[in-house]
Formats: structure tokens, sequence, C-alpha cells
């Protein structure tokens, strides 16, 4: 009988409850509420918390693609001096899309790819130059990646809005998760693109032209002509050899298809040819240094494929060896405005390519130096 | 232009209210935490353990609102980076540094060099490192 008096007394004691003190009953079925709502709603907190990030980083993002927006019109309406609005035909610009080739049979999918490549780029060019009619045709070309930046702008933010509102919709932690977990990522780009925009509409260059920059400093002096596609080539004497040194036609925004002007001057000088050197920008890993050089074998060269594949195509018949020196920066330099250790590292770049020539090639060897990138600020 | 846009546009974001009240708590909990202090040397441990956590529970919730409203604030604000154009003349070798102005470009030619008469040309047009990217990286 008094073990049965003493066991509550005893279960109020250890749970914080049996001290007589109101004030510290209530703190301790404070206490234990809290317990029990983190217990079952520590998730769902968890998710708010994130929905609150995810919401902070959509705000910035809409910022930035209507800034992009406002900058693509604003810079239409300065050098195209367009009669009517282009407000409209910017909006129609922005939701343009591409739909790749059909890949369930890959035979033959590079032509396709690079036929509709030609086609979009064609398509946009004349979309522009109708929006501008009164600019150039390297105003076109600045004035196309200024569109294809907040492009990727609106993309962006389309995206991240479809992800936020679809886990908020179905209260899905694991959408949630994964867009928040990857937002630091998607933002930094966005924050590039954003830089981009400026740089393309005023026609500087970006820390993509590193290759075309290497490629116009070697150049610069000597007889320049046109190669097919959009490229210009140059024959430049280069440490006791004949270097064919090609690059995308500036100082519009451009790259060309290095591709087909490698095949072209593979064909031009059959059997001649000692060695194809690429110039790139290429994506440095966290920790590295922004401008240091690398050096490497095979295509140094991004994009959709197209241009590797006619490179690696065109080397093969005569099995002409293909080095690779790339200048090393994240994404976010490579789209903005050209850092001052980029632009420095040009000539850090010049001395590796004279190492390679030197080291793998024969006195009075030809050899073909590719420029790969974006060519906007930087002409020939 | 993204600043002025991003930095008024910030201001309406967070709630004037909701920081009132993270502000209050945070005063709030200080005071608990303090409250608590006095209570140990008073000899309520009891008392002082209640404080203590309710103190530093509130302290890390509102303080971790308040930092994420600085950050918030911090990351919408763009700097603007300055564009410098680099003006060489090949022959005399004389190198001159202005801001960048449309039409510039790489290789461009420009008017005569005071000195040999040759013309000059744009070099390099470049960024110059953000107050945000010389913290990161002293050397740049």
């Amino acid at each position: 009988m008094m073990n049965m008096l003493v066991q509550p007394s005893i279960l109020n004691n250890q749970l914080g409850l049996g001290s007589g003190d109101p004030i510290l009953t209530i703190i301790s079925l404070l206490s234990y509420l809290f317990i029990f709502v983190f217990i079952f709603y520590g998730q769902r907190i968890q998710m708010y918390v994130m929905i609150r990030e995810v919401e902070s980083s959509l705000f910035k993002l809409k910022l930035l693609k209507e800034e992009g927006r406002k900058t693509a019109i604003e810079t239409i309406n300065e050098i195209g001096k367009p009669t009517a609005d282009p407000s409209s035909k910017v909006d129609r610009y922005l939701e343009y899309f591409t739909i790749a080739p059909q890949n369930m049979d890959p035979s033959g999918i590079v032509h396709k790819l690079d036929h509709i490549l030609d086609v979009r780029d064609e398509r946009l060019k004349e979309e522009v130059k109708l929006m501008a009619p009164a600019s150039d045709e390297v105003q076109v070309y600045n004035l196309e990646n200024t569109l294809e930046a907040a492009m990727a702008l609106n993309f962006i933010y389309k995206v991240v809005r479809h992800y936020y509102l679809q886990g908020k919709k179905t209260l899905s932690l694991y959408t949630i998760m994964q867009l928040q977990m990857i937002l630091p990522l998607v933002m930094k780009e966005a924050e590039a693109y954003s830089s981009a925009l400026k740089a393309f509409a005023y026609g500087q260059p970006i820390g993509d032209g590193v290759g075309p920059l290497i490629a116009a400093r070697l150049m610069h002096g000597h007889e320049v002509r046109k190669v097919p596609k959009d490229c210009v080539v140059a024959t430049v004497p280069f440490e006791n050899r004949t270097a064919l040194v090609t690059k995308a036609e500036g100082p519009g925004g451009n790259v060309g298809k290095p591709g087909d002007a490698v095949k072209a001057l593979i064909e031009e000088n059959r059997g001649k040819i000692s060695a194809v050197i690429m110039i790139d920008a290429g994506l440095k890993l966290e920790g590295e240094a922004l401008g240091e050089i690398a050096e490497g074998i095979g295509a140094a060269i991004g994009g959709p494929g197209v241009d590797q594949y006619k490179i690696e195509e065109a080397i093969m018949e005569d099995k002409i060896p293909l080095y690779a020196v790339i200048v090393k920066e994240d994404i976010g330099d490579a789209v903005s405005m050209m850092r001052k250790e980029i632009s420095n590292a040009a000539e850090k770049a010049i001395e590796r390519v004279k190492d390679v020539v030197k080291e793998r090639t024969k006195e009075g060897d030809q050899i073909i130096i590719v420029g790969v990138g974006n060519t906007i600020g930087v002409g020939q | 232009m993204t600043n002025k846009a991003a930095s008024s546009g910030s201001s309406n974001k967070i709630s004037t209210f909701v920081l009132a009240v993270t502000y209050i708590t945070l005063i709030l909990s200080i005071i608990a935490i303090v409250a608590g202090v006095t209570a140990f040397y008073e000899g309520f441990i009891e008392v002082t353990a209640y404080l203590l956590a309710i103190g530093f529970i509130a302290l890390a919730l509102s303080g971790y609102y308040v930092f994420q409203s600085r950050k918030h604030v911090a990351t919408l604000k763009i700097e603007t980076p300055k564009i410098l154009t680099t003006i060489e003349c090949i022959k005399c070798g004389i190198k001159s540094t202005r801001e960048f102005q449309r039409g510039d470009y790489v290789y461009k030619e420009l008017d005569k060099c005071s000195k040999c008469e040759d013309t000059q040309v744009i070099t390099a047009i470049y960024r110059e490192p953000t107050l945000k990217e010389k913290e990161k990286n002293p050397t740049a």
C-alpha cells in the first residue's frame, strides 16, 4: 500500500513535475512539449528552414533574370535603334529552345546535331538583326551573346522555381533538400551569367576568351585570312617552325567552328602538319590557383562535342599528335569579365606552348595552334 | 544597375515586424542567461538549469535568424568590378592604363604614340579583383 502511494511522487520527481513550484512545472511541461514537437515535426521544421533558404535564392534569381531582360532590352534600344519596342521579341527570344537529335540510333548523330546548331545559330542571328536593325556584324554577335546570357538566367530561374514549387506543393523534404544542396553552385553560375551580361553588352573579353587572346598575341602583326567557319588564320614563324595560328574571328562574341577550321587547314597542308596544339580555358578544381597552366593530350574544347569530334576525325588520317594547354579558371570566371590573373596567364601559356613545340616537333615543321573560346572583345 | 535593384528589393523582403520580434527574443534570451547565472549563485540549481536552457535555445534560434537575414542582404549586393584597358606602343613599349570605354577591344588600333609617332594598340582588357576576391586571394 505504501509503495503504491510513493510511486507516483517518484515518477513526478523524475519527470521534473514534483517540485511544487508552478513555474518549474510549466517549464518542465514546455520542455516535454519541445521534445515531442521536435520528434514529430522536426523534419517539417527543417524543411521550412530549407524552403526559406530556397525562397531567398529564388528571389535573387528573379532579380538577376529581370536585370538580364532589362539589360538586353536597353542594349538593343541603344545599339540597334529599333523602330518598335523590342520587349515582346526579347520575351519570345528568352523562351527559345533547341531539341537535340534522337539518339536511339547514334550513328550520324554528330552531323545532325551540327546541322541543328547551325540552324539555331542562324535563326537567332536573324532574330537579333530584326530586333536591332542598325547594328553591325560585331554588334549582332555581341547582342546575340547578351540575349543568350539573359536566356540562361531565365532558364535557371524557371527550373529552380519549378522544383521549389513542386517541393512546396508535395511537401517533399527530399525535393527541397536536393534543391537546397545544389543552390550554392546554381547561384554561382547565375551570378556569373549576370556579370557576363554586361561584358557581352559592352563587348568586353570574358574568361573563356583566354584561348583566342593567346592566339591573337601570336598572330598580331601577321597577315590574317578567313577560314571556315567564322575563324581566322595567320601563318606565323614560331620557334623556327611555321605555325598556323587560328581562332574565332573577333572582336564580336563568337566561338567560331574550330573543328571546321582545323579540318580545312589539315586538308590544305595534307601530310605536312606535325602537331596540333589547342589552347583553351579549363575548369579548375577548388584549391587550384586561378590562371594556372596545365598541359595534356587531346582536344581541349568544350561545347556540345561537335567540334571535338571533327578535330579528332581530322587528325586521324595522318595520325597527327594532338596536344592541349589549358588556363585554369572556374565556371564563374569563364563566363564573366576577364580577370587580371587570366589576362596575365596568357604570357605563361605562350611560354608553355613554346616548350611543347620545342620538345615535340623538329625545326622547320609545320604546326597548327588553335585558340579555343569566345573571342568577344579580342581582335586579331 | 543590379546593386540598386537588389538592395532596394532586399529591404522590402525582410519583414520589420519579424526582425523586431527576433531582436526582442535575442534580448530576452540574454536576460534569461544572466538570470540563470544569478540563480546559480543564489543556490537555485534547478531554476538555473531551466533558465540557461531556455536562454541558450532562444539565443540560438534568434541568432540563427539574424545571421540568415544579414547573409541574405549581403549576398544580394553584387560588387561592380572596375574594367581597365591597357594601351601599349609596340615600338617604344610605353604602357598606359585607363578605364574601359565602349568599343574597346584587344588589338584595336588607337591614336599615334606621343613619343615615337607609331600607332598604339590595346593589349589587354581585364577586371580588377573585387574586395571579396582580394580578401580570398591577397596576391590577386
